[in-house]
């Protein structure tokens, strides 16, 4: 199989950036393109996933994540349907094994599932006949922002190899920060990691990143600054000392933007902490920020993958993830 | 009296040293003579003969780290059972954890695993008693009082005594009755959420890690109130070269100070963890590659005393899970000698060395009268071939459990006959004889 033909994407799930190639990645996000047109017409909708079912299964909160995917599947066809599995109700006694199983007697096409614990989606992959996607699992991986990422600033700055990034912030906790560094090192760019020590992973340096604990010099010349939110519980004491201490070495402002090259974008997964990660009028700067833009690359993104997915189950009888029937 | 004479067997006792061809004979319960030259004029009358056929005839082995479900979580393990996957694992003796449902920290509930295993279990059973009450790290449990009613050791199992204080007193007042603390070395704050080494495998799979550090703080703190309170103490199972390095240490410096690994740190490094393989999930963790050389070079130097199977039995439903929530533990009665016996022939230790550290290591260390081959000892003895090819099959686990990251792993060296008391208790079902 050649690996530069168009439609060849030759995966069932979508568990992680880890594992993709850099002629995958191509393909998902030359899709999207296509997928980004098409979201700015009026006519938005298509019946590529006419007839199938797509499930949205979140055991954590969100907003931004579920909507998108809602929009996705239904721009495409799909029925979706949103499940909200809530900590109270876990503990009530199902299993995840026994939810999956519950589910997949429900014959969905899609499953695309948020939790809190890393690996707890490939766990559920396992015992699902349909595509699974994994929206956020744990401090561990979120593919499809990842995704979203490449193709604004593939958009923006027309490629991503040789580019300079620098990811800011919660680097230990966060799943965004994980698939990123795994996609732009897998693209060809420059990572460099910028936080304090105490939110970064001990072994960082072996995942191929540029590690600084002072900002002012990890933006020098970057091409992309990409800030990740810092949840409240890190900022008490236990991690950094105060919201505002982390504000004035971390956060980011024109002071430390200054650094970075004039053109450099600011992106942000969202949602924003204003004033402790990024200076809100930084925020809204149309000329160097992508945030919004990055929510608009996301529905396109999840159109391409859900597409790209649905491809590997057709109308044929389910298959298990080693190819024989289950 | 029933007297068995064991012929054409390789006499190993790591004892005394003895490596050689011969026979053993055994009344009773006993072991009455052996020796190469034993029944060379001829085997009296009315004795039963058994051929090893040049196979090893050790003393059974003894595992100083068992857990067991019994009381409280049955339907994970029950001493009985516990006992029957011993027999088959070639040992004769468990030491049981008192991290059970009740906690093993009263007289009473030493008096009911001594009961249970009397009645129900195949092979010697021996309890380890609380250190602190409830396993809380708090107040000292009744260390004298459980001794008498023959807790062999104490241990808060799977949890370290944390304040210093408390640990300083259990070591200082254990030492006026020579008792052995025996301690799961790990501070805790520093563990914090920790499921698997800390690493590039761990920050690959956003999980959170346990650095190599909090073994190394922990058993290096405990040296030190060894040394300020003259106590008998046990690190419960090293996994980390510098906390092997710490062991040797205080040992040089005169410490009365020993050392167990489980054979987990040594047959597995994380990368057994994979892709979120919970059977893979054990304490200590799987650490990397030079921390697992560094535990064979430990047990190959001395340093590490002891080898222990850590047999922790989990059901299914909890190690079904993603892998943060899953239960700790890997099974380990029925694998121990021949993931022990990969050091043996790699080249790492001799078999006499290599069986010391499961034989008369832990009887010395722990009172015991078993673990060593001499006349008058107890007739608990493993019968098995060194260079026996096989896979480890889950499915063949007398255990409850089935929880083993070692399933279809080739191995080499399994028991023939495993003997407690005199009596055959388990016998290799595809030996053919």
């Amino acid at each position: 199989m050649s690996d530069t033909s168009p439609h060849n994407f030759p995966f069932r799930h979508l568990l992680g950036i880890e594992g993709l190639s850099a002629s995958d990645i191509t393909e998902i996000l030359d899709l999207s393109d296509e997928y980004v047109a098409q979201n700015r017409q009026v006519d938005k909708k298509r019946s590529i996933l006419r007839g199938r079912t797509q499930i949205n299964l979140f055991f954590e909160t969100s907003t931004r994540t579920r909507t998108s995917f809602e929009l996705a599947g239904k721009r495409l066809g799909a029925d979706v349907i949103n499940m909200t599995a809530t900590a109270s109700a876990i503990k009530k006694g199902e299993t995840l094994i026994d939810t999956a199983a519950t589910l997949n007697a429900m014959h969905p096409d899609a499953l695309v599932v948020r939790h809190p614990h890393s690996g707890a989606v490939a766990l559920l992959s396992q015992k699902m006949d349909c595509s699974v996607i994994n929206a956020g699992d744990g401090s561990h991986e979120h593919p499809t922002q990842a995704l979203l990422d490449a193709l604004t600033i593939r958009r923006r700055l027309g490629r991503l190899h040789g580019l300079t990034v620098a990811i800011c912030g919660d680097i230990l906790h966060s799943r965004v920060a994980r698939s990123n560094i795994m996609l732009l090192n897998i693209m060809g760019a420059h990572v460099r990691a910028i936080a304090p020590p105490t939110l970064l992973p001990g072994a960082m340096d072996r995942m191929g990143v540029e590690v600084f604990h002072d900002m002012t010099e990890g933006l020098r010349d970057v091409d992309i600054v990409m800030m990740l939110r810092l949840q409240n519980e890190r900022m008490n004491g236990a991690y950094v000392p105060s919201t505002r201490e982390y504000y004035h070495f971390f956060g980011l402002d024109q002071t430390k933007l200054a650094k970075a090259k004039p053109e450099a974008l600011i992106m942000h997964p969202g949602p924003m902490n204003r004033g402790v990660e990024i200076d809100s009028e930084l925020a809204d700067d149309i000329n160097r920020s992508v945030i919004r833009e990055q929510v608009e690359m996301g529905v396109a993104v999840r159109m391409a993958v859900l597409d790209l997915l649905s491809r590997q189950v057709s109308n044929r009888p389910p298959v298990g993830p080693d190819g024989a029937a289950s | 009296m029933n007297a068995i004479a064991y012929v054409n067997a390789r006499l190993i006792d790591p004892a005394s040293g003895l490596d050689s061809h011969g026979a053993l004979l055994t009344e009773g319960g006993l072991i009455t003579d052996l020796g190469p030259g034993l029944f060379d004029a001829g085997i009296p009358e009315g004795i039963e003969v058994v051929d090893c056929a040049g196979r090893v005839l050790c003393p059974g082995l003894i595992d100083m780290r068992v857990f067991v479900g019994e009381p409280g979580a049955e339907h994970k393990e029950t001493l009985a059972s516990a006992s029957v996957a011993a027999a088959a694992g070639g040992v004769t003796c468990i030491i049981v954890q008192p991290n059970t449902e009740p906690v093993i920290d009263e007289v009473a509930l030493v008096e009911y695993i001594k009961r249970q295993a009397r009645d129900k279990a195949v092979v010697r059973i021996h309890p380890m008693a609380a250190i602190t009450k409830g396993l809380c790290g708090e107040k000292m449990a009744e260390l004298g009082l459980l001794a008498e009613a023959d807790a062999v050791a104490f241990t808060d199992a799977d949890r370290s005594v944390a304040d210093a204080q408390v640990m300083r007193r259990v070591l200082s007042y254990a030492s006026a009755f020579d008792l052995l603390i025996c301690h799961y070395p790990e501070e805790p704050a520093l563990a914090g959420n920790g499921v698997m080494n800390a690493g590039e495998v761990a920050m690959r799979l956003g999980l959170p890690g346990i650095p190599t550090q909090a073994e190394t703080i922990m058993v290096e703190r405990d040296l030190r109130l060894v040394e300020m309170t003259g106590g008998r103490y046990h690190a419960a199972c090293l996994s980390t070269a510098q906390a092997i390095e710490a062991l040797a240490r205080g040992k040089a410096r005169g410490l009365r100070v020993s050392a167990a690994a489980a054979v987990h740190n040594f047959a597995l490094n994380e990368t057994a963890v994979g892709e979120y393989r919970t059977f893979a999930k054990t304490a200590p963790p799987l650490r990397d590659e030079a921390d697992r050389q560094a535990v064979v070079a430990g047990l190959a130097d001395g340093t590490i005393d002891v080898i222990c199977s850590c047999h922790d039995p989990q059901d299914a439903e909890s190690k079904r899970l993603p892998f943060e929530l899953a239960a700790t533990g890997i099974i380990g009665l029925e694998t121990m000698l021949p993931l022990a016996l990969e050091l043996y022939h790699n080249g790492a230790m001799g078999l006499s060395d290599l069986l010391a550290k499961m034989t008369c290591r832990p009887a010395q260390l722990l009172g015991l009268r078993g673990g060593k081959l001499s006349p008058g000892a107890p007739a608990d003895l493993l019968v098995f071939d060194p260079d026996k090819p096989w896979r480890i099959d889950e499915n063949r686990f007398h255990s409850k459990a089935k929880n083993t990251p070692y399933h279809d792993r080739p191995v080499q060296g399994r028991p023939w006959r495993t003997i407690v008391d005199g009596k055959v208790v388990y016998a290799d079902p595809d030996s053919g004889d």
